[in-house]
């Protein structure tokens, strides 16, 4: 089939990960998948985003499939209900909304500027050497290095299943993709 | 019309499925697309049941039955 503009995406994500270790603040950029997908479907009603545009699912894809990293074993059932997809999306956002009450408090100056990625949500890297000082509020900052923690963590966790399963594991309890299709599913007309 | 023949075709266990769209892009046919964001549905004319599907399906929600044709 021929290649489309947006089947090059996953460069996108290669150079979102290796801009981190350059510059924290591009950890910014992120929040374009975030915004993207949800708007996406809310406004269309399709999970466009997971379907076409997401370089992280392409990455997996080409490095579990063209490059053989993957065992392509069914994942377990217990990952794929919708308990655990469920759950997944809760616990993932109430750590990202952790991350940002911890900006907020950087912000309101509770708090001195932590220059560490937080890897799994438990392990603290020192990353003060992609940190080069910002125009702006040292919480700017704060935000890009939680961001960027959240980027990498899923990011871990994609390539580790990526192995184990198949390519795109990651895909079946992504907390965007879990939430884009519990949108779309609220909004089909033609839902029981 | 059943000519009492067996074809195999692929078939989505919707409740499952995640609707993340790797069939589709698997599918040489284009027989397989994503309704609504919701699930995955195959198009039961175009289909041949090559599985290839089945085999991308990051859930493992694809299998491969044998129907009357």
């Amino acid at each position: 089939m021929k290649k489309r503009w947006y089947d090059y995406l996953w460069i996108a994500s290669v150079l979102y990960l290796l801009l981190g270790f350059v510059n924290i603040l591009f950890a910014w950029l992120g929040l374009l998948c975030f915004f993207i997908p949800l708007l996406i479907s809310l406004i269309g009603g399709t999970k466009g985003y997971c379907n076409r545009y997401c370089g992280r699912g392409q990455l997996f894809g080409l490095l579990g499939g063209r490059f053989g990293l993957s065992r392509k074993k069914d994942i377990p059932g217990w990952m794929k209900s919708k308990a655990f997809r469920y759950g997944f999306l809760v616990f993932f956002f109430a750590m990202f909304f952790l991350m940002l009450w911890n900006t907020y408090l950087v912000f309101a100056g509770a708090r001195d500027l932590r220059e560490v990625v937080t890897l799994l949500w438990t392990f603290r890297l020192a990353w003060n050497w992609a940190y080069h000082g910002t125009l702006f509020h040292p919480g700017v900052a704060q935000f890009a290095f939680g961001f960027y923690s959240v980027m990498l963590t899923s990011t871990i966790l994609g390539l580790v299943t990526m192995v184990l399963f198949k390519p795109r594991s990651w895909c079946v309890y992504c907390p965007m993709g879990t939430m884009t299709q519990l949108i779309c599913k609220m909004k089909d007309p033609t839902r029981p | 019309m059943n000519t009492g023949t067996k074809r195999r075709r692929a078939v989505v266990d919707q409740t499952a499925c995640v609707a993340c769209g790797c069939c589709v892009k698997a599918c040489p046919l284009q027989a397989i697309e994503i309704v609504r964001g919701v699930t995955a549905r195959v198009n039961e004319e175009k289909c041949v049941g090559c599985g290839r599907c089945a085999r991308e399906c990051p859930a493992s929600v694809i299998g491969i039955r044998e129907v009357e044709a």
